[in-house]
């Protein structure tokens, strides 16, 4: 890992890499998601509606994922001091939300026609959306730090330790629909037990959870790479401005 | 309400936040390494 440390070795692999991970991404998702839409079948239960999950189940995955890099990079920022690490966490925030967010507004919409209500208190929607709340205090924290600083990246232990203290509520809303048991169903899908899925909708749903994490992948590296580009920029104005 | 109103309700969210995450930072990204390609033209 830290043989990427240096921004000139990462930047040489993440700009090919940026586009083949955005146009595989991006195809795979629209043709999983149109063919889960389109052609997949009603669920017996829930209908229609079922076919909110190919946004909805990736959505929330992503959400944690991008929380899950945030807190990865904090400890390799806090332990080992990777240079690019700091970056890369910061890379993770507004996708991260932006993920959330949608897990958020297509699980309520989901949730009028199943449950009869557009939001409950339950488990695993309030973790979630702390799980927003903690993305948007997150940003806000980098931001102030980095103004503070007078920096653009590198420093920002203060965020990187909130991105450690923030993982606490990964495993929470993980456990929720088995801890606090109300609206929101329990696990489909498990590494140990397998899927309670039909193979029509969980292919479908595999392949849309793949795609949206390679585009998920490339908009880190587009975000990482916007911030590289900005501090060149910034230390080349201060050397210009000490002269 | 016909069931399919929530689907394409969800997906009138979902598309939109998507596209405006990636436009935005593709924009990000191209805007600020042209700024660098600028400045080491300059330099040159």
């Amino acid at each position: 890992m830290h043989a990427y440390a240096n921004p000139a070795r990462f930047l040489k692999i993440a700009r090919p890499l940026t586009g083949l991970l955005g146009l595989v991404g991006g195809t795979m998702l629209i043709l999983c998601v149109a063919y889960g839409v389109l052609f997949g079948p009603a669920d017996y239960l829930q209908g229609e509606t079922v076919r909110i999950m190919y946004i909805h189940v990736p959505a929330a995955w992503l959400g944690m994922a991008g929380w899950s890099g945030i807190a990865v990079a904090s400890a390799m920022q806090l332990i080992w001091r990777h240079p690019l690490a700091g970056v890369a966490g910061r890379a993770c925030a507004l996708p991260g939300a932006v993920f959330a967010a949608i897990c958020l507004a297509t699980g309520s919409i989901w949730g009028r026609p199943t449950w009869g209500t557009w939001w409950e208190w339950d488990g695993r929607l309030t973790s979630m959306l702390v799980l927003f709340f903690l993305y948007l205090a997150y940003m806000a924290l980098s931001r102030a730090e980095r103004e503070a600083d007078g920096e653009t990246s590198g420093e920002g232990r203060m965020t990187a330790i909130f991105g450690l203290i923030g993982a606490i509520n990964l495993p929470i809303i993980h456990y929720s629909v088995l801890w606090w048991r109300t609206l929101h169903q329990g696990q489909s899908i498990s590494v140990m037990k397998g899927s309670s899925i039909d193979a029509s909708m969980l292919w479908p749903l595999l392949g849309a959870a793949v795609g949206a994490s390679l585009l998920f992948g490339a908009i880190v590296l587009m975000r990482m790479r916007a911030e590289l580009a900005d501090t060149k920029l910034e230390m080349r104005m201060r050397r210009l401005a000490a002269l | 309400m016909n069931q399919w109103d929530f689907v394409i309700a969800a997906y009138g969210v979902s598309v939109p936040a998507l596209g405006w995450l990636v436009l935005v930072s593709f924009n990000q990204m191209r805007r600020a390494e042209q700024a660098v390609d600028e400045m080491m033209r300059g330099r040159k």
